[in-house]
């Protein structure tokens, strides 16, 4: 029963990732909230400038210019840490499931899932059309 | 209105908006993007941005609950994600080039036809009993977990679902919603898969397609944090709260009150990007 073994295999699988992803997507939480405590203690009674558009400024957004804003404990820094942590969750789901059809001998999926982390990994280099 | 009062403010409209998307399975992004730009007067561009990162909060968060049923087809699903990643960076270059009123007036669309299929429901697709060919070779045929035990399926029209899901895929970063709705009519009307697989499945595929259109965003300055912080938290936590009041809730009137209140957001964001005011 080949069929069923590859089933249990991939379910196996998916119960690890799913508690991976929770625990990004908590982690992620936790990081946010604690940046935009800072932020809104320091800017909070502010007034917000989100009505016109200016697109936010360079280091905000790459994530070498984000880690270097967190380090300095710059809370929109910090908030924009925790978003990085939430865009890596579905990132690290595709890079396991390389290693999970790997293990299972899957190569046509290997390969699915390689073009799935080259398009991700394009978009998150920078890559626009 | 100061920062501190606008970010309490845009929070608890997430958290209802998560909420109520987790209860009709619709998703919280869908209004919150005409939310922060209809009620709050939030540039569109800021608004899409910070949807988007709380879609792929639901999606990730989500995974666990879904996984544990057993329902979501990885296979399918990670081959369908070629044409929704690809669609994703398409519909994100896209958005940074149109004029923000013709996006409005596209997501105006989008709203009318989610409260379309949200006030009716999707009846259940007729099961496929002959295998496809291109199925069988991508091993996508698989089973799922009924009360007499596994059942089995089959998949169809692939090149159909592939297209379709490209076409999610740009809307997706088009207009920086999850297009769930979408996603589960290509999976359920045109490749006939079970109701129960479909959405499931389409959740796992969501997070993925968001974070695609994801990096776009972030490298064009679209992904406000101070703007994105209550946004994600307050979906984020109305999605869990959603989940759990679920497994009791009666959801048929929900989904049509929610087919109305999304019905005329379609209305004012059609009405509001046609008169240039967005």
């Amino acid at each position: 029963m080949t069929h069923r073994s590859i089933g249990w295999t991939d379910h196996r699988v998916e119960v690890i990732i799913g508690n991976l992803l929770r625990a990004g997507v908590l982690l992620a939480a936790a990081v946010v909230l604690v940046g935009g405590g800072i932020f809104l203690v320091r800017h909070g009674s502010a007034a917000p400038h989100y009505a016109v558009f200016r697109g936010e400024p360079t280091d905000l957004r790459t994530p070498s210019g984000v880690l270097a804003e967190a380090v300095r404990l710059q809370g929109r820094g910090i908030i924009q840490l925790g978003l990085l942590i939430l865009l890596a969750t579905p990132l690290a789901r595709v890079a396991f499931s390389v290693f999970a059809f790997t293990m299972e001998r899957d190569r046509l999926y290997v390969i699915v899932t390689l073009i799935v982390l080259a398009v991700l990994a394009f978009s998150l280099a920078g890559g626009a059309l | 209105m100061n920062t501190l009062e606008l970010t309490l403010l845009i929070w608890v409209g997430s958290l209802v908006a998560g909420f109520l998307g987790a209860l009709t399975g619709l998703g919280g992004g869908i209004i919150i993007t005409p939310l922060l730009t209809l009620a709050f007067g939030i540039d569109i561009r800021y608004a899409v941005g910070a949807t988007l990162v709380s879609v792929i909060a639901t999606s990730s968060g989500a995974a666990a609950a879904y996984v544990k049923e057993g329902f979501s087809n990885i296979r399918i699903g990670m081959f369908l994600e070629i044409a929704t990643t690809v669609g994703a960076v398409v519909g994100a270059s896209l958005a940074t080039r149109l004029p923000t009123t013709t996006i409005a007036v596209i997501f105006g669309i989008v709203l009318l036809y989610s409260a379309y299929v949200s006030s009716r429901g999707v009846p259940e697709p007729a099961a496929v009993s002959q295998p496809d060919r291109l199925a069988t070779l991508l091993r996508m045929d698989s089973s799922y977990p009924t009360p007499d035990g596994p059942k089995s399926y089959h998949v169809h029209a692939v090149p159909a679902g592939f297209g379709l899901m490209f076409g999610a895929g740009a809307l997706s970063g088009l207009l920086g919603i999850g297009s769930g709705a979408l996603k589960v009519i290509a999976m359920d009307r045109a490749m006939r898969l079970p109701f129960k697989v479909s959405t499931t499945t389409s959740n796992f595929m969501i997070g993925v397609t968001a974070a695609a259109s994801a990096g776009v965003y972030l490298r064009r300055g679209y992904i406000d944090p101070g703007l994105a912080m209550p946004v994600m938290l307050g979906v984020l936590a109305g999605s869990i709260l959603g989940a759990r009041v679920l497994s009791g809730a009666r959801t048929r009137v929900l989904r049509l009150v929610f087919g109305v209140v999304v019905g005329v957001l379609a209305i004012e964001m059609i009405y509001h990007g046609l008169s240039g005011r967005l």
